[in-house]
């Protein structure tokens, strides 16, 4: 067993944990802190990949940003549902678990036949990766629409979000 | 070495786990975790396909990059609606908001 496979099986364990953590606490602001650490060990498994930009991202965008607006969410909608009081889990929580178990053995099954499952990565030179993202983003040939489309999406989302949560005197009563 | 089984496995746990939250969680924001925890778990499939099959193809990369440009749409409407909500009908429970139900 390498140190890598150590830190692998930390960081899975912890953040699998953490991520049951998240669905089941019935404080919402337990969950909001157990999904920071389940973000953070994905940046790990990143770092493991040797895609440092994307573990860079992941810390800024998900946990800078999502996470913090989602801790943000819970405190202004504070006390209603099932912070102390009351069931976190609608009625359908059996169910939710069978299709849970069910699609995660499925995934598993349908991986665990394919030729390539357990393949070692290859030795190459990861280090030219950000440079080439940044050409593929920009390239006509690569991802410039997607870029572009994405671009717009966040602008859409940014005025719908400042749209929808505008004050409105008429509406308030 | 790790082998791609290894994250391919922990990336279907963390999918199944989120998955269980959508279905099951009654407070919106935590069903909007439980979407954020599936859209990490393809976040490391990609990466994950990216580093093992083929270095030079930087797509798994681009669609990672994607992924967290939606979230952030995401999150960011998702919340503005609960907030709408809250102040509107003062709760945050997805089976209390039963309007449009048929």
């Amino acid at each position: 067993m390498t140190p890598m496979q150590l830190i692998f099986i930390f960081t899975a364990v912890a953040s699998t944990v953490a991520a049951i953590m998240v669905v089941t606490r019935r404080n919402m602001v337990h969950a909001a802190l157990f999904l920071v650490m389940t973000l953070f060990g994905v940046a790990v498994a990143f770092v493991l990949l040797e895609a440092p930009f994307l573990a860079v991202v992941q810390v800024v965008v998900y946990i800078g940003a999502i996470a913090i607006l989602m801790i943000f969410a819970v405190m202004l909608t504070r006390n209603v549902t099932d912070d102390e009081s009351g069931h976190p889990f609608n009625a359908n929580v059996r169910l939710a678990l069978l299709s849970a178990v069910f699609v995660f053995s499925l995934l598993v099954v349908t991986l665990g036949g394919w030729a390539q499952f357990s393949a070692i990565a290859p030795f190459a030179n990861t280090s030219g990766a950000v440079a080439q993202l940044g050409e593929a983003l920009a390239a006509a040939d690569g991802y410039v629409l997607a870029f572009e489309v994405a671009s717009m999406l966040l602008l859409g989302a940014l005025v719908g979000a400042i749209f929808v949560v505008w004050p409105r005197q008429a509406e308030n009563d | 070495m790790i082998p791609l089984s290894w994250y391919l496995v922990w990336a279907a746990a963390l999918f199944a786990v989120g998955l269980f939250g959508v279905l099951a969680r009654k407070n919106i924001i935590a069903i909007l975790m439980g979407v954020e925890l599936m859209l990490n778990a393809v976040n490391i499939n990609l990466v994950a396909f990216w580093r093992y099959l083929d270095v030079r193809d930087i797509t798994g990369h681009a669609f990672a990059l994607m992924v967290f440009a939606v979230a952030a749409a995401e999150v960011a409407v998702g919340l503005a609606l609960v907030i709408s909500l809250y102040r509107r009908r003062q709760t945050v429970a997805a089976d209390e908001v039963d309007l449009l139900k048929w």
